[in-house]
């Protein structure tokens, strides 16, 4: 009884702007554009079997947003790493908060950074100075990389530090004394015990990255488009919601996707480090 | 190795340090440290349409995280009282509103609110007694909403974390001395969950003061900080930008440092996304 009181306000929140919103996303999705724009109600496949029209962002966000998360992986990693075994302890705590308050703070305003520095007036600039004219940065796939990396790598080194913390450093001793050479015993025994951070961390940023808006909007200007620059182009200029709706959906869906391929391969990790330390 | 770890924390901070520098900048140039100034604070905020974004923007992060530091408090006492079936059932709702992109979210509700508003609006004015009828409209209610989803997760995710870490003795020497329920969660529990409460409240704060594209579907006429900085950035880069920007940046700086002081000291572990 109390638990149920207790439960309502979160249940009835979960309910109105959770579930409805999603059940009417879905009706729209099957439904027709009204000539005016907005939604007519219909049972059609139309909005699906438009879905190709949209390849472009689909193809750019299931593209970019992999290789975005491998290079944030390669940046985080070794940061991570010397955060969990190789800084001294007693600053260990203050590295670390510095790599997590960026993420909180505006991605807006970190996003808006790089287009300032790759913008004419910024890098592009100076290098004119130094005779080398011309050069674009922005509105380039290098810069939504650049961005995509800048934004998330706090998120790629965090779960890569924890599961590097609980690392025993007996076991890399032990390597060592039984000879096997520092890149084997890198290679050998910390990264696979890491491998949990790893994969909690390309999935993390690669989802978070399937909906991405503001990287490739503001560095990408409208040349390197995501799903999601489709979607806010849908819905706020074009206005066809159906179609936008069918599009939501069809990335849930990927979202799902990754989502269970990458829990998964962490299983499967999981299994197999048990395994190993028997 | 150590190289590369100081470029990183470099390449992490040199961006924002900059748009901080020439926040300062006298001259317009971004290439160019021309002179002190703070001109462009003081250009930026005497625009009204700044200011009022700022407000909207403290109205809405205030009134969300406060509803969803409650509610979600609430889900997460409840939820540690629930059969196995009711809590599999929140832990996949609340997974589902952290994980879903916040575009969809922002479709799903503007999709939603306005089927349900335009099935409202008509019924208000047939029971309207007076000329003109009142019509709800898109605005401060659909943006709390949107976003109380996403941080009421957060929160209760954050104050379960801290539940699951209360030991049940206190909790029954409580009972054994014939305190009322009420009054053992005012006591004994409430001051022991409350730095992870106040912690949560923070993070609220800090998403819905920081997010930009939930807003940008929803908010129908009102504008909020990130979508005027948006706005602005589309029309051209200046320091007027820079000056709001780093305002953000300093307002989300003092939230995120509060949570983590008030997260640290029980668990040694630092704030986590």
């Amino acid at each position: 009884m109390i638990t149920a009181a207790l439960a309502a306000p979160a249940a009835i929140w979960l309910f109105l702007f959770l579930i409805l919103p999603f059940c009417a996303m879905l009706v729209f999705a099957f439904g027709k554009r009204a000539p005016e724009g907005g939604y007519q109600a219909a049972f059609t496949l139309e909005q699906f079997a438009n879905l190709p029209s949209r390849a472009a962002a689909f193809w750019n966000t299931l593209v970019l947003a992999p290789i975005g998360a491998l290079l944030c992986l390669l940046v985080a990693y070794p940061v991570a790493y010397y955060l969990a075994v190789k800084a001294p302890p007693q600053r260990r705590m203050i590295l670390v908060a510095l790599i997590v308050v960026p993420f909180w703070t505006s991605l807006l305003v970190r996003t808006y950074a790089w287009m300032y520095i790759l913008g004419s007036r910024g890098l592009p600039n100076l290098l004119d100075l130094v005779g080398i004219a011309d050069v674009r940065m922005l509105n380039t796939p290098g810069a939504v990389l650049l961005g995509i990396v800048y934004g998330y790598l706090p998120l790629m080194i965090m779960p890569i530090y924890v599961s590097l913390e609980k690392l025993d450093l007996r076991l890399l001793d032990a390597s060592a004394d039984l000879g096997a050479r520092p890149a084997s015993t890198f290679f050998g025994v910390t990264v696979p015990l890491s491998m949990p951070g790893v994969i909690t961390g390309v999935a993390l940023v690669t989802i978070l990255l399937l909906g991405e808006y503001l990287i490739p909007q503001l560095l990408g200007g409208g040349k390197v488009f995501f799903i999601g620059n489709a979607l806010v182009d849908l819905f706020l200029q074009s206005r066809n919601w159906p179609f936008g709706s069918a599009i939501a959906v069809t990335m849930v869906a990927v979202v799902v996707i990754v989502l269970a391929v990458s829990m998964r391969i962490a299983w499967r990790f999981a299994g197999a480090r048990r395994v190993d330390l028997v | 190795m150590r190289a590369f770890v100081v470029a990183a924390y470099l390449f992490l901070y040199a961006p924002i340090a900059l748009v901080v520098l020439f926040s300062f900048n006298a001259g317009r140039n971004a290439s160019e440290f021309t002179g002190f100034s703070v001109e462009w604070y003081g250009k930026a905020f005497s625009n009204t349409f700044l200011v009022q974004a700022l407000q909207n923007s403290l109205i809405i992060a205030f009134v969300s995280a406060v509803l969803a530091a409650i509610f979600g408090t609430m889900a997460a006492i409840a939820i540690e009282r629930m059969s196995e079936r009711a809590r599999l059932v929140f832990d996949g709702l609340f997974a589902a509103a952290i994980v879903v992109p916040g575009v969809v979210i922002g479709i799903a509700t503007l999709v939603a609110l306005v089927t349900m508003l335009g099935l409202i609006n008509p019924l208000i004015a047939g029971v309207w007694p007076g000329e003109n009828p009142p019509r709800i409209g898109l605005g401060y209610f659909s943006v709390i909403a949107a976003h109380g989803l996403f941080t009421m997760a957060v929160v209760t995710m954050i104050v379960r974390a801290r539940i699951a870490g209360l030991g049940r003795d206190m909790v029954e020497a409580s009972g054994d001395l014939y305190a009322t329920p009420f009054g053992t969660f005012r006591q004994i529990v409430l001051p022991q969950i409350l730095p992870s409460i106040v912690a949560g409240f923070l993070l609220a704060f800090t998403f819905s003061f920081d997010d930009f594209i939930v807003a940008f579907f929803v908010s129908g006429s009102k504008t909020t900080l990130p979508m005027y900085v948006f706005a602005s950035i589309r029309r051209g880069v200046t320091p007027e930008i820079n000056a709001v920007a780093t305002t953000v940046l300093v307002a989300s700086l003092f939230l995120i440092l509060g949570a983590h002081f008030l997260m640290r000291p029980r668990s040694n572990k630092p704030v986590e996304g």
